[in-house]
């Protein structure tokens, strides 16, 4: 069958969704904000709720993901989204509002704004983008860089007597009382795509529900910052980053 | 309808705050001003007006819960005080550097570090020549009295509104803790959803409607044109300020050979120094700042044209005296008069300053 | 047995290349073309186009939606 027959309006099954604007996103190639950047603009455009909807960004490489989404959008300080969006959500209470972080922002510069936001159980999502390293500024060592993992503050790898151990926030969040879904995803393959995408919606479900804080952990690869092709970064990440931060479901009430 | 109370001036803030229609306070503990935030979950006003009240972790987040609620088009306020205001000062300059307003009251307690809880004028700095970074100004109250503490709620935020920017009711332990009688004002209504889209709907974030773009609350660019482009805006902005909204007010001026200038509670102190000058035979006046910036530096300028010797007097090492210079610009000899670490000097403290810097020798 | 049959079309100027829908693909349809867009990386397209089922792998994981994705009933 000639292409041309089957390239037809009617014959469409996928096309980006029009909740993403058409600026072309600064990420490296492969980066995993660009994936999640779309499914939340899907998740956005199936459920109706673009005029709804706004975001908080966050300091890191998502700084600019307001470029990204045809929606309302509030850029916070470096670690203070969860309180900007606590703000934003007891002020506006009908809207639907989400975090977008990094690990530097969410663990590290913001581990209080985070804890205490999942502790008061706000009505909110919170997209927490996990690749155990700072993209932004050059690859330096995150919270969550696994031990023996090089970055440009680690060069030799990461010593827990030297720099602290990785941090599991996300199974520390899934203890407070505050947080109804608590979920560990990736973007590896199509069907973790897939199975991320359900994890987005179901937290936004959640915030129309009123359920308090959905946490969805994305692990995600940085192949500029681990020094390896796209493709190499989903291997190494299969094989180092999944055995300490697990996927699946943590907590759901 | 007006009522008229007796309370502490942290409270009268609280007490305006639910009466000027406020949308949302978020605060954390910190002595001399914690009986804002208890004033205020007292009066549970989110059962009256629908006012947010929260408890935040810290200051920290205190503020950027307050540039949330900010970047929606609400009337969103904060206090604290000294070593709190400090950790806010990230927030406060982001937003600036958004165009937010909002209000923030600091009730100074003295310095530096933990200090102590006892009343100082030592954030002068801090609360007049930006205070975090970045070029940037606050729009600073200075009330004297619990009535001032209760009608510069109102003004502050809505001078913020007009200039879309931080305002900050710089207070001390005194006035936050002092009792006085206030005339309060009746009840505004919040204002509704469709009137702050009406408002503010060109920039706050109330959700993109199909009938207009995003709004985007940001204070990054990373092209320098453009940055250096947001600065001048911002300068003209200040300069606005600067030419339309100084408020100050004059105590014995007319005749005044020497002048005292001071603002808040030791404003309050000068008042009776000013009488007891006069007693001795000493022309003095007083000049006291209701506006710290922008500063009142046009009526000072005039008033150093007729006296012999000015005298800045504040609870602090000497930090407003800066302006008063700059204001004089060597016309007259200015000096400093202070206590500080949390002491409140007597009237006649700053008459014998006023006397061995200017009328002895 | 009535097989699905599929086509890509790829956004070339917004591509960037990094591969990850041509490892997604489950039938080898995705090949990086010999030539550069603007930007200087060798964008993503069918190179065995009859081998499409139109299953929208490639499209989802490719991080920058450069990707739209047709189906028919073959």
């Amino acid at each position: 069958m000639d292409i041309k027959e089957i390239v037809k309006e009617e014959n469409l099954v996928y096309k980006k969704s029009m909740v993403l604007t058409d600026k072309e996103m600064h990420y490296c190639p492969g980066c995993t904000h660009g994936v999640v950047h779309k499914l939340i603009a899907e998740v956005i455009d199936e459920m109706g709720i673009q005029e709804k909807t706004i975001g908080v960004a966050p300091v890191g490489c998502a700084v600019f993901a307001y470029d990204y989404l045809h929606i309302d959008w509030q850029e916070a300080a470096h670690g203070r989204a969860p309180a900007v969006a606590t703000g934003v959500k007891r002020l506006l209470p009908d809207k639907m509002v989400f975090s977008y972080q990094g690990d530097g922002d969410l663990a590290a510069i913001g581990t209080a704004e985070t804890i205490h936001a999942c502790n008061r159980g706000e009505n909110i999502v919170m997209v927490f983008i996990n690749n155990g390293i700072y993209g932004m500024t050059g690859g330096q060592m995150a919270p969550t860089t696994l031990k023996g993992m090089k970055a440009s503050t680690c060069p030799f790898g990461r010593e827990p007597q030297q720099d602290g151990n990785p941090l599991k926030i996300t199974e520390l969040l899934a203890q407070l009382p505050g947080t109804s879904y608590v979920t560990r995803h990736s973007c590896h393959t199509a069907a973790a795509v897939r199975k991320t995408k359900k994890a987005l919606r179901k937290a936004f479900e959640n915030q129309q529900q009123k359920k308090g804080t959905s946490l969805v952990e994305v692990v995600s690869t940085c192949s500029s910052g681990w020094k390896m092709t796209p493709a190499k970064a989903n291997d190494w990440m299969v094989e180092n980053m999944f055995p300490f931060y697990p996927l699946g479901d943590l907590k759901d009430e | 309808m007006k009522e008229l109370k007796l309370m502490k001036g942290n409270e009268a803030i609280a007490e305006a705050a639910i009466r000027c229609g406020t949308d949302g306070y978020f605060g954390y503990p910190i002595t001399p001003q914690s009986e804002i935030m208890e004033t205020l979950m007292a009066q549970q006003p989110w059962n009256t007006t629908g006012m947010v009240v929260l408890q935040a972790e810290s200051e920290v987040a205190s503020i950027n819960m307050v540039y949330g609620g900010a970047g929606c088009g609400k009337k969103v306020m904060t206090s604290s005080s000294s070593p709190g205001v400090s950790l806010m000062q990230e927030g406060l300059s982001y937003m600036a550097g958004c165009e937010l307003p909002c209000v923030v009251v600091n009730v100074v307690r003295g310095g530096p570090g933990l200090g102590t809880i006892q009343p100082a004028q030592s954030d002068y700095f801090q609360s007049v020549k930006g205070g975090g970074h970045g070029d940037y100004k606050l729009i600073t109250l200075a009330p004297a009295s619990v009535q001032e503490m209760a009608d510069f709620v109102e003004l502050a935020f809505e001078l913020a509104f007009k200039y879309r920017n931080p305002a900050l009711i710089l207070s001390d332990g005194v006035i936050g803790q002092m009792m006085e009688k206030v005339e309060l004002q009746p009840q505004q209504p919040r204002m509704t959803e469709e009137e702050l889209i009406e408002k503010y709907g060109s920039w706050a974030t109330t959700g993109k409607t199909a009938d207009r773009e995003r709004n985007i609350i940001t204070s990054v660019e990373l092209a320098s044109e453009e940055m250096e482009a947001f600065n001048y805006k911002l300068q003209a902005k200040y300069k606005a300020v600067e030419e339309n909204e100084v408020r100050y007010e004059n105590y014995m001026c007319d005749d005044a050979e020497y002048l005292l200038v001071a603002y808040g509670s030791s404003a309050r102190i000068c008042q009776k120094s000013v009488e007891i000058a006069r007693e001795k035979g000493i022309k003095a006046g007083l000049l006291r700042p209701i506006t710290l910036f922008p500063f009142p530096t046009k009526p000072i300028q005039d008033i150093a044209k007729h006296v012999k010797g000015i005298l800045s007097v504040e609870m602090s090492a000497g930090q407003m005296v800066e302006d008063v210079k700059l204001a004089v610009n060597g016309s007259v000899s200015v000096e400093h008069f202070g206590r500080f670490g949390g002491i409140i000097p007597s009237p006649d403290e700053v008459v014998k300053a006023l006397e061995s810097n200017f009328i002895e020798g | 047995m009535a097989k699905a049959k599929g086509a890509i079309v790829v956004d070339t100027v917004k591509c960037k290349g990094c591969e990850l829908c041509m490892v997604a693909c489950p039938t080898k349809v995705i090949e990086m073309a010999r030539e550069v867009n603007a930007k200087g990386f060798h964008y993503s397209q069918m190179g065995n186009p009859e081998a499409c089922i139109g299953c929208t792998n490639c499209a989802m994981v490719c991080p920058d939606s450069c990707i739209t994705v047709y189906k028919v009933k073959a």
